[in-house]
């Protein structure tokens, strides 16, 4: 027995994020850490649920293992639900065939068994790689004020900036015209956001077009929202104004990290009216100790702090010794950074150890990009990482261009 | 084996009258992030223990909100699980029904819970029992020695006051107990102390509980223990990990400040990677420091913004350390919001109270000043 509800969302997190190097070797990108104890998949999975949706499914394909573990039952999203709660939704074998994830548009067509099971009039299209906070509930009423077919949500970018983009054309009531994808000359400034909420009968109906069409890449954007324009469906974008951040490469993950840093942060995750849920994992209190020293940074459970930390923010259980110097840097959790080591704009992967006296990485002001350690390396005591580098856990081995 | 557990969770609530004036002491807040009960809960949890019974008495309010359906220490469960006893008070019922002082009278008031018991064994412990503790090695000893009650007892030595709110247990060298002295009113020295942590088999506690009713037994140290020592078989289980119970509000205070003096009692109760102490989930942003902030030897616990100066204290959840604020040698409870220019030492805050801009609090070692809860100063 399936109780009906009015949305569901379905929220694709089968992205293997390269840009992101070895942060993403063997964890997909919506599962990767941000904000001291968060995951990038708790930001839309909390503003589902704060939005009122209580059935998510969660589309996975890349490297799964730690995104499963990390979603579980959902308890933690409130989402260990009797009727709906969230289900994770992989890539299986069918009677005649069996496919990996084609596109984003096919991977929500694998699994319109799924959105049937609750016969809901809407369904919400979210991904899991994008910062921000959001009323999904507010889009939904837009929708259905506007009788709408689709609903896009759209963000005013810099002009300089739409060459990044989707944008929409819109008429004055907000209705879209015109899909253009990264246009050189754009028309507007409306970018869409990756999230679209559609009339559910239209949007299986598209799906099922969509995939005897040989030609199709089997793609939102590029292939279902155009079908839809040319049939002369009602589309409208729903603007959005906050914070939004793509997190898909390793300085826009480093940035979004410093926009939570201040008295006036660019964004806000102290905010009881829209808390953002994580796993937790059941570790102490953080202790500051008599040498420490801490500014402009976000420190949290399990932490021991008794160097320098500085614009930086510290994931879980991070041990930062005496005589350490942290700066302008993004540590995952259960990494040790040796007394007397230097850390300066890098990115440092869970479960690393730094030696005593290391370099890692030079000031911000001069560095030639940002340093990244990946997942579960131990440098050896004196060790000198050069700006830019990426150090990977498989046989220490260096290359250059993190950016 | 199968083993149940059952927790006295108003026991010793006179200890700290402040802070348990409108909570049990079961859920007074400890160590930042935590309530009393959470140690015993956890230690039951990581023991195995997952049928988990708990008797309340009154103020237990804060009690239920703190333990909710039971999730956050895995105690949510189709079989077992954890259960709230407050007191049973029947219908039409013209006399209220007695209250009880002693577990003894605790465990007659859930006798019908007991004797639906299935389980092997049974841990009986207090809610303010502040350690990390392997039960299986209490509860293996019992059966390695075919014991009908061990008790676990820790070797301390004891102020006069501290004294006045232990039991003594003496033992000779096989482990067997020889005399129980509760609560000693001139006592101090060397002697060992008893956990109130008490293994069983659920047929010897049904026995209990049923005898006790018949002859009006009260204390189970008194009547039960103390009588009949000799012939049967009472046994201690030697603990020498790190144990504090809390005597009074200066014990509160100076038990809370090792958490900060002893880098070792923080590691031996909270970073036993096997046996993590568990507490209701808030969902806190992680702390924020402020440009400018400064802090030393500090416990804190997330969502906490740090604009001043923190030294030798402990910051619950979401307390605000406002602009040119100094806090030393002080415990702010959840929600403790401090102006600014705030000067604190030697303060114990309650939850969610306000201390306004500019007002200074000085307590003295000996004495420090309590605020109670919501306060505005």
């Amino acid at each position: 027995m399936f109780q009906k509800k009015e949305c569901v969302a379905m929220l694709l997190a089968g992205g293997q994020g390269s840009r992101l190097y070895n942060l993403t070797e063997t964890t997909a990108k919506p599962a990767v850490a941000f904000g001291g104890k968060y995951r990038i998949i708790d930001f839309p999975m909390s503003n589902c649920v704060n939005s009122g949706i209580e059935t998510v499914g969660v589309l996975t394909q890349y490297q799964p293992l730690a995104l499963n573990e990390y979603i579980g039952n959902g308890q933690p999203w409130d989402l260990d639900r009797n009727s709906g709660g969230v289900t994770v939704l992989p890539p299986y074998q069918a009677k005649n065939a069996s496919n990996w994830y084609k596109g984003t548009a096919n991977a929500i067509y694998q699994n319109i068994a799924f959105i049937e099971r609750y016969s809901p009039d809407y369904v919400i299209i979210l991904s899991g790689d994008h910062i921000y906070k959001m009323n999904y509930d507010e889009m939904l009423e837009e929708h259905k004020k506007n009788d709408a077919d689709a609903t896009i949500a759209v963000l005013e970018v810099p002009i300089s900036e739409t060459s990044r983009f989707g944008i929409m054309n819109t008429d004055e009531t907000g209705r879209i015209y015109e899909f253009e994808e990264k246009p050189k000359h754009p028309k507007s400034t409306k970018a869409s956001m990756g999230i679209y909420i559609f009339s559910a009968d239209v949007l299986i109906e598209y799906l099922r077009r969509d995939e005897v069409d040989p030609a199709s890449q089997n793609d939102f954007g590029k292939n279902i929202i155009p079908n839809m324009l040319a049939d002369g469906k009602r589309m409208y974008t729903f603007p959005f104004k906050g914070y939004w951040k793509d997190v898909g490469t390793l300085g826009s993950l480093w940035e979004a990290n410093m926009d939570l840093l201040g008295e006036e942060p660019n964004f806000e995750l102290n905010d009881k009216d829209w808390r953002i849920y994580s796993r937790n994992n059941a570790e102490p209190p953080h202790f500051v100790g008599e040498n420490a020293e801490i500014n402009n940074s976000l420190v949290t459970e399990g932490c021991e702090i008794n160097g320098v930390v500085e614009n930086s923010v510290l994931s879980n259980g991070v041990i930062v010794e005496s005589g350490a110097y942290v700066k302008d840097s993004v540590i995952m959790s259960g990494t040790r950074i040796g007394s007397g080591s230097n850390v300066n704009y890098s990115i440092i992967d869970g479960d690393t150890v730094i030696g005593k006296n290391c370099t890692v990485g030079r000031l911000k002001e001069v560095a030639e990009g940002l340093t990244l350690i990946g997942s579960g390396v131990t440098l050896a005591d004196d060790t000198v990482v050069p700006a830019g580098t990426m150090y990977s856990p498989e046989a220490n081995e260096q290359s250059k261009g993190a950016n | 084996m199968s083993t149940a557990g059952i927790i006295f969770s108003n026991i010793h609530d006179s200890n700290i009258s402040e802070l348990t004036r409108m909570r049990t002491l079961a859920s007074v807040p400890f160590g930042c992030r935590y309530r009393l009960i959470d140690f015993t809960l956890s230690n039951m949890v990581n023991s195995g223990i997952t049928n988990v019974n708990v008797i309340t008495h009154y103020n237990y309010h804060s009690l239920m909100d703190h333990i909710g359906t039971g999730k956050d220490w895995d105690l949510a469960r189709a079989r077992g699980g954890i259960k709230l006893f407050p007191p049973y008070v029947a219908a039409f019922a013209t006399n209220m029904p007695a209250t009880y002082d002693t577990r003894l009278e605790a465990l007659k008031g859930i006798s019908d819970a007991i004797t639906h018991m299935t389980d092997d064994y049974v841990v009986l412990s207090d809610c303010d029992v502040i350690c990390n503790i392997d039960l299986n090695d209490i509860i293996n000893d019992h059966i390695k020695n075919g014991a009908d009650i061990t008790m676990a007892v820790k070797h301390a030595s004891l102020s006069t006051e501290q004294a006045r709110i232990n039991t003594l247990i003496s033992s000779n060298e096989s482990g067997e107990i020889t005399d129980v002295l509760s609560y000693p009113t001139n006592f101090s020295g060397e002697a060992d102390i008893s956990l109130n942590i008490l293994v069983m088999s659920r047929t010897y506690l049904q026995t209990m509980v049923y005898d006790a009713t018949a002859h009006g037994f009260v204390s189970m140290n008194r009547d039960i223990i103390s009588k009949n020592i000799g012939h049967s078989n009472f046994r201690v289980y030697r603990y020498d990990g790190y144990f504090a119970v809390i005597s009074s509000l200066m014990d509160y205070f100076d038990h809370s400040m090792e958490l900060i003096s002893h880098p070792e009692v923080r590691e031996e109760l909270f970073r036993e990677k096997s046996r993590p102490i568990y507490t209701k989930v808030r969902n806190s942003p992680p702390t924020k420091y402020i440009k400018g902030s400064t802090v030393k030897n500090s416990f804190i616990a997330d969502g906490c913004i740090i604009e001043g100066n923190v030294e030798n204290s402990i910051l619950f959840r979401g307390v605000k350390v406002g602009k040119k604020s100094t806090v030393k040698n002080s415990i702010l409870f959840q929600d403790t919001f401090t102006g600014e220019n705030v000067s604190l030492n030697y303060v114990l805050t309650d939850k969610d109270v306000v201390i306004r801009d500019s007002v200074t609090l000085s307590g003295a070692k000996s004495m420090p000043i309590y605020v109670s809860k919501g306060k505005m100063i």
